[in-house]
């Protein structure tokens, strides 16, 4: 039985072609959940004086140096940085209005990070925290490229380098204690428990104040869910504050729709390398057999 | 398949004035990296939070390995649609395949951190995170960088066979056989890697997610960068060709080349078409003709596509070397181009970052530049990679 | 320092030991002037009236208070109180202060009334009840809001000196039981400058009659007709500790390591923030560092009518109005420049090798003339 050629040649291209499209994908991941015992923080911006006491705090109690590169008296980080894990923000809007931002990370349910990460360094770890670990990291930086909110920073200007970002000081929450900035917070602007009450306390701050709050709590459902949640005041909008205008389903949940529809399971690899191999070995052998059949018939 | 047997070393000085320029470069180059290890990647690159990939992954890994496509465009037709014509073409994409992947290889050594602990990612198997694009392209590529080298082999077992160095010899006569024997399971290896890493860079940067622009932000971006990576093979192998049969003073290879052109038409078409469907069906087309930067990048990809397409239409033209080559200039180019923009340009974290390389980064990238083409000429002149003395007369 | 007040004015003159000489007189005048911030040439001029025997008329009434705000009065020495009574303006009415006493001192306020009707300052110091009447406060038969509706008609200018007077202080903290407002609330319609404090600094009050006195214009007032030189700015845009305040050191305890360092009061309840008032520039007594969060206690807002004697002393407050230092970051920051020798260079560089290719072609193209076709 010989199979033709042009329909060999035809599965072949179909196959490959299938194979590394995320066109036609079989169904879409499941939408992740937050672990059940998710904590987060929750920063409320109506609440926050700016006074930056949860920067100090953070530098403390994650033994940073002070970003003191812009100005060598002052430690006045312009951004999350390798030697911030959070910083104050301040939004100036056109008439007049003024917001504080406190800008960390959001340990997401379903984080871009950790999808991007190849050895597994960042990973969501106990009470969904997403944490780093050294002992994994190359220094690819696609963690970088994936996180929305542009949290993990990398230590470009040190011969072995980290990736720096809030872990929610999870080594204090191993003491029993709560992190550093909501244990400081004079106004209690940022407050720390579990993911469902501060989801709750947040929705009843905005009915206990209408007019007080933009009606929405950032990190419901952005991207899937986040940990750490935001409020914003009335007259700004979260997209002010630096914070993207994200649709439910998680970047990553898409990214990985593709990377599955090829590869789960290998299947489609290991099909696709059997078929090859059956291709290449008939091609040679037909070969053979025409060299055969040419050298019987010249004299 | 035909003989093996009809491939030469080229033979000749190395050390050309053109060498000497190269080995300048390839110097400041290595300088430039050792620079690199010594103060880290801040005071040396462009690189910044905003911009985590510059040219060392845009251009060295991403373009690079495309421009290295060469032997796997050649082996899917010598090899999957049995062109046996093209075979004297095989050896030296091959060749130019496995330099231009292992300076990838090396390039990545370069851009990551922790380089130090790159040997982890293929070793430590139980740490994958199989979810990670990433992961796959660095798997894939080391594999396949062992697949091309153990694929060139035969080039290096064929010249050894006739040393003085009775060890060398004996133990070359040994191997071949079996290489033989196991060479069609590595070639289906070496046609499976790059079909499945080639995509997966571009399912990459689609973890960027809303930094992607829509244009580019698309599922079927993997295709489309497969498809282009082809077209690219086929233009490097053109170029490659044409260049060796001007230095090495040859008869030029160009009815194999013509022939081959006309296949890369065929491709630079299906991505064309592909590329444009994709954006009128998710609607966004509109975005492309807005007076954006992006918009212009956007019709330049699609030009520098069309322009050497509609140059190879025309079979005369075709017959003559010098406008297959420039068509393929604009082959590369154009992919080039596309990948460059999907990493770098469409990629956009905020209006407040910007990234241009910095001088040294752009010598290290020379410098591996220089060190590919270096390597392809001391190879090409000591070990029998080009085809034999005459090119195979193409059958009609 | 005698208390002057006790005195017979008569016997004040000897007691000073006569008439001062021109000299030290325009000196005085000079100094007070400066001590207001009114220009230079204000003393001069302040010197000349006085020499032309004109010293305007200040009618000072008492009501619901504590004298405090008399008392903040003695405390100053640019000009000392007996000089400014005695040789820059005519007080021909104070009960602290004044020489006569029951209906003579009375009588001697309606002839100074009288006498320089429309031209005096009435200054007011305490709230005026007007529950039941206005009869929580009574002198000579009559209530407070008589007296003050009356004087008020007549005044060329009124001030209401202190808490009290300016919005109904101590007396009308909750529940206010006597219905005690400050004089702007009495005096509907009328332009009141108000120098709220409890005490003000002296010298919030002595910069406005003094301006009064010279140029007979009033120093440009706010919403609350407070004058902007003394309250236009709240204590926390112009405190001390305010380099305590943005780097997030607090005092958490009275008496612990922060407090003893003097760091930033906020979190002890400091009304700073929402304080209107020049306390933390012009300190008390003319000691430097005599005032409340000086010698570490919180301010307690006694100028701002919504805080003092209603909002617990302990008790945070919202940052009003935060005009924050520059070095809070913006929502997105410039980061880094590009550089653009490098972009040029990496732009030659690309042009280079495409101008290359193209050369290339062009040269390949050329050198193609053998048959390609039929060698075998």
């Amino acid at each position: 039985m010989t199979l033709d050629r042009r329909s060999v040649l035809k599965g072949a291209l179909a196959a490959g072609a299938a194979s590394v499209t995320g066109v036609a994908p079989a169904h879409a991941s499941e939408p992740a959940r937050a672990p059940e015992d998710a904590v987060g923080l929750l920063y409320d911006s109506t609440k926050c004086i700016g006074c930056k006491t949860c920067v100090v705090a953070c530098h403390e109690a994650n033994d940073l140096p002070p970003d003191n590169r812009l100005d060598p008296l002052h430690d006045a980080p312009l951004d999350l940085n390798e030697r911030s894990k959070t910083v104050i923000k301040l939004y100036k809007g056109e008439a007049g209005e003024r917001a504080f931002f406190k800008a960390h990370c959001l340990h997401c349910i379903d984080p871009g990070c950790v999808n991007a990460c190849m050895l597994g360094a960042l990973q969501k770890r106990e009470h969904g925290i997403v944490t780093w670990d050294s002992s994994r990291c190359i220094g690819c930086r696609y963690c970088q490229i994936a996180c929305p909110y542009d949290v993990p920073k990398f230590e470009y200007d040190h011969a072995n380098p980290r990736i720096i970002k809030c872990e929610m000081c999870n080594h204090r929450l191993a003491e029993g204690l709560e992190p550093a900035c909501t244990t400081v917070c004079p106004t209690g602007a940022v407050i720390f428990g579990q993911r469902e009450d501060l989801l709750a306390e947040a929705k009843q701050r905005i009915a206990d104040h209408p007019g007080r709050y933009e009606d929405h709590v950032y990190g419901e459902t952005e991207g899937g869910g986040t940990q750490s949640l935001y409020l914003a005041p009335s007259n700004v909008e979260f997209t002010d504050f630096g914070l993207p205008d994200l649709g439910d389903e998680p970047t990553a949940a898409r990214a990985r729709t593709v990377q599955h529809t090829v590869y789960k399971g290998f299947v489609a690899p290991v099909a696709l390398y059997g078929l090859l191999g059956f291709v290449l070995w008939r091609n040679r052998r037909e070969a053979a057999v025409d060299q055969a059949a040419g050298e019987e018939e010249t004299p | 398949m035909s003989a093996h047997g009809s491939h030469v070393a080229v033979g000749g000085t190395f050390l050309t004035r053109p060498v000497k320029v190269l080995l300048g470069v390839l110097a400041i180059g290595a300088v430039m990296t050792v620079w690199r290890f010594a103060v880290g990647l801040g005071p040396t690159t462009g690189l910044s939070h905003g911009y985590p990939f510059g040219i060392w992954i845009a251009f060295d890994v991403v373009t690079g390995t495309a421009l290295a496509c060469g032997g796997y465009g050649v082996a899917i037709l010598v090899y999957v649609l049995n062109k046996g014509k093209y075979h004297p073409l095989v050896r030296p994409a091959i060749l130019t395949s496995a330099l231009g992947y292992t300076l990838a290889g090396v390039a990545v050594a370069v851009d990551v951190g922790r380089p130090w602990w790159i040997w982890r990612v293929p070793l430590y198997f139980w740490r994958w995170n199989l979810s990670s694009a990433l992961l796959e392209v660095a798997l894939c590529i080391m594999a396949y960088i062992l697949v091309l080298w153990v694929e060139l082999s035969p080039a290096f077992l064929e010249k050894w066979e006739e040393s003085d160095n009775q060890k060398l010899a004996s133990f070359s006569k040994k191997v071949r056989p079996i290489l033989d024997k196991a060479l069609l399971w590595v070639i289906a290896l070496g046609l499976l890697l790059p079909t499945m890493h080639q995509s997966s860079l571009g399912t990459v940067m689609l973890l960027g997610g809303y930094k992607l622009h829509v244009l580019w932000n698309t599922p079927v971006l993997p295709l489309l960068f497969l498809i282009s990576c082809i077209s690219m093979g086929y233009g490097v192998v053109v170029m490659e060709s044409a260049l060796s049969s001007k230095f090495f003073r040859r008869k030029p290879e160009t009815d194999m080349l013509a022939s081959l052109s006309g296949v890369a038409m065929v491709v630079l078409a299906l991505w064309l078409v592909i590329r444009l469907v994709d954006v009128a069906v998710r609607g966004v087309i509109g975005l492309a003709f807005e007076p954006t930067s992006l918009a212009f990048w956007f019709w330049l990809e699609i030009a520098l596509a069309a322009l050497p397409m509609v140059m190879l239409m025309a079979k005369g033209k075709r017959r003559n070397l010098g406008y297959l080559f420039q068509a393929s200039l604009w082959i590369l180019l154009g992919g080039a181009l596309f990948r460059f923009v999907t990493y770098l340009i469409a990629f956009n974290p905020g209006d407040q970052w910007s990234y241009v390389p910095t001088v040294p980064e752009l010598f290290v990238t020379l410098g591996f530049i220089s060190a590919e083409i270096l390597l392809y000429l001391w190879i090409v002149k000591r070990f029998p990679i080009l085809a034999g003395k005459e090119p195979a007369p193409v059958k009609a | 320092m005698l208390d002057l007040g006790l005195l017979p004015l008569a016997m004040k003159d000897e007691a000073l030991g006569g008439r001062l000489d021109r000299r030290s007189f325009l000196k005085i005048c000079t100094m007070a002037a400066a001590a207001v911030g009114l220009p230079a040439s204000a003393g001069r001029l302040m010197a000349e009236q006085a020499a032309k025997g004109v010293k305007p008329s200040v009618i000072w009434l008492s009501f619901q208070e504590c004298t405090g705000c008399t008392e903040t009065l003695l405390r100053t020495s640019h000009p000392q109180l007996d000089e400014l009574i005695l040789d820059l303006i005519s007080l021909d009415y104070h009960e602290a202060l004044m020489a006569p006493s029951g209906h003579l001192a009375e009588e001697a306020r309606m002839a100074a009334m009288e006498a320089h009707d429309g031209q005096f300052v009435l200054v007011v110091e305490g709230a005026i009840p007007t529950k039941d009447g206005g009869i929580y406060c009574k002198v000579g038969g009559r209530t407070a809001l008589d007296i003050i509706t009356e004087a008020a008609d007549r005044a060329a200018a009124i001030v209401a000196i202190g808490s009290c007077a300016s919005w109904g202080g101590i007396p009308s903290s909750p529940p206010n039981p006597t219905g005690a407002m400050g004089a702007p609330g009495v005096l509907e319609g009328k332009t009141v400058v108000t120098i709220p404090g409890c005490p003000p600094n002296p010298y919030n009050f002595l910069g406005t009659v003094l301006q009064f006195a010279t140029f007979g214009t009033l120093p440009e007032l706010d919403d609350q007709a407070r004058p902007k030189f003394a309250y236009g700015r709240t204590i926390h845009e112009h405190c001390p500790r305010r380099a305590h305040f943005d780097a997030g050191r607090f005092v958490q305890k009275y008496g612990d390591d922060g407090h003893r360092q003097g760091w930033c009061l906020y979190k002890m309840g400091c009304k700073g923030p929402q304080t209107h008032a020049p306390c933390s520039t012009n300190h008390f007594n003319e000691v430097v560092g005599a005032w409340p969060i000086g010698i570490g206690h919180p301010c307690f807002g006694c100028t701002e009518e919504k805080l003092a004697f209603k909002v617990g002393m302990h008790e945070t407050v919202q940052i009003d109005r935060p005009t924050p230092p520059d070095t809070y970051a913006p929502i997105a920051a410039e980061q880094g420049e590009a550089n653009p020798w490098a972009a040029g260079v990496a732009g030659a560089v690309v042009g280079g090798l495409v101008g290359a290719g193209l050369m290339a072609s062009k040269k390949l193209g050329s050198d193609e003339s053998e048959p390609s076709d039929g060698e075998e």
